[in-house]
């Protein structure tokens, strides 16, 4: 039976792990390689980075970070953050990483999804959508969470699917950081409605949020930073919650 | 020395990584020819079966007639896909025809929320005895990133289940296959490319 995953996610500035609480207020959190290595033992089912920089002298910086966390790992790797062009996927690529995630490139020139997914097969191709509630659906914000997109998160999923992407990471605003759980609610609307995996994040606080986003949010998958890289919950430990519940993960 | 055949399906680093890792002597063949001198074959793969029509001949008489004096030759994932006479996702690719059967699309079940592509971590159910799975248990888990997948037949050593059952390990005398990726398989995908690499010694 096909497992639900646990991604670890590590936000890296200057080859260092960094979380914010609501994309403000960085604390440090460690070595990106050592984290991996952790998360492996730990049975972590695939890893995240994201370059929260994204400027020119970072991306070299963030070749070398992915290189280091690969030859640590052989689990899926995922780099995100400010990837823009092909160049910028293909560098992320060559460097060790298995996919990219898109984000604001995708909206401004959603033909990019279609040309990476052509060049590097739909499975290499996440589109990240990072969405807050209003009154009227779940609204899409780019630029890291500083400017609407005036996009429904629900449509701009459905249109990432048929333009190739071959998984949607979805993030809370309203959640992340505040380890008040996932949006469970958002994460089912986007999961109905596309055939292909989403990731939920943000808000990841407890093991039950957890176990509440894999069955009431139908995610596929769920991804938490700070809750893992302070040792607040293993993967370890997580993953037998999960399992007591139901779930079936990979232990 | 191991061929790892590059045909433009995809990125090869993981896997490169992987056997690096692993300590294996190999090299990235320029020229079929190559082929016929390797203790071992690897033909890895991403994306779409369609890419595996460059791997017409002369690259499929090299490796036919390696794999004809005896050398191992290992399929991962489209690569796997190819030992077979062809897909339904490239009509007009023919496979390599190792192995009798065509890979079919994936159903899934909306009410059960089996997606497709699948994609993730499922368990192997061996089905017989296998030198590529010699250290493991039957119910390991692997990863998985396909929507197209591979009939059951003989030559299915470990099968899996995503609303469909299909082969995930096939191995017969020097042919084998699996359809997820090893080099992204944690400790036991690990334990699988070592021992094809024991296979190949």
């Amino acid at each position: 039976m096909l497992t639900k995953r646990i991604i670890a996610c590590m936000d890296v500035r200057d080859g260092q792990v960094v979380k914010g609480v609501q994309f403000q207020q960085l604390r440090h959190a460690g070595d990106p390689a050592a984290l991996a290595r952790r998360y492996n033992v730990e049975g972590i089912d695939e890893v995240v980075v994201l370059d929260i920089t994204a400027t020119l002298e970072s991306r070299q910086a963030l070749a070398r970070t992915i290189n280091a966390v690969a030859h640590e790992i052989f689990l899926p790797l995922t780099v995100g953050g400010g990837i823009r062009s092909e160049d910028d996927a293909a560098a992320a690529i060559d460097a060790g990483a298995d996919k990219v995630s898109l984000n604001t490139a995708a909206l401004r020139q959603p033909d990019l999804i279609t040309t990476l997914a052509s060049r590097y097969g739909s499975q290499a191709v996440i589109v990240a959508i990072d969405a807050k509630r209003r009154d009227d659906g779940f609204a899409v914000y780019v630029r890291s969470g500083t400017t609407d997109a005036a996009r429904d998160a629900v449509a701009w999923a459905k249109e990432a699917e048929s333009r190739g992407a071959g998984e949607i990471l979805l993030t809370s605003m309203d959640r992340d950081g505040t380890k008040a759980g996932f949006d469970c609610e958002m994460t089912a609307a986007v999961s109905d409605v596309v055939d292909i995996p989403v990731i939920a994040s943000g808000g990841a606080g407890s093991v039950d949020h957890f176990a509440d986003v894999f069955t009431r949010g139908h995610a596929d998958a769920a991804l938490a930073a700070s809750i893992f890289h302070y040792a607040e919950s293993s993967v370890t430990e997580l993953k037998r919650h999960l399992r007591t519940h139901g779930i079936p993960v990979r232990l | 020395m191991i061929a790892l055949v590059d045909y433009g399906a995809g990125n090869l680093t993981s896997v490169r990584k992987a056997l690096t890792a692993l300590g294996a002597d190999f090299v990235v063949p320029s020229a079929p020819e190559e082929c016929r001198q390797a203790r071992g074959l690897i033909v890895p793969g991403v994306g779409n079966f369609g890419a595996t029509a460059r791997l017409d001949s002369p690259w499929r008489d090299a490796i036919g007639s390696a794999v004809a004096s005896g050398t191992p030759l290992f399929g991962i994932c489209v690569g796997m896909q190819w030992l077979f006479e062809g897909s339904d996702e490239a009509p007009d690719a023919i496979g390599f025809g190792a192995i009798a059967g065509r890979i079919a699309r994936l159903d899934g079940d909306p009410d059960q929320r089996l997606k497709v592509p699948h994609v993730g971590w499922n368990s192997l159910d061996f089905r017989g005895p296998a030198r590529l799975l010699k250290g493991l248990r039957s119910g390991a888990q692997v990863y998985f990133t396909h929507s197209f997948a591979a009939p059951v037949t003989p030559e299915c050593v470990a099968a899996t289940t995503h609303a469909n059952t299909f082969s995930s390990v096939v191995e017969r005398d020097n042919i084998f296959g699996v359809q997820f990726h090893p080099e992204k398989s944690g400790d036991a995908g690990l334990a699988i490319l070592r021992n094809f690499l024991e296979v190949c010694a």
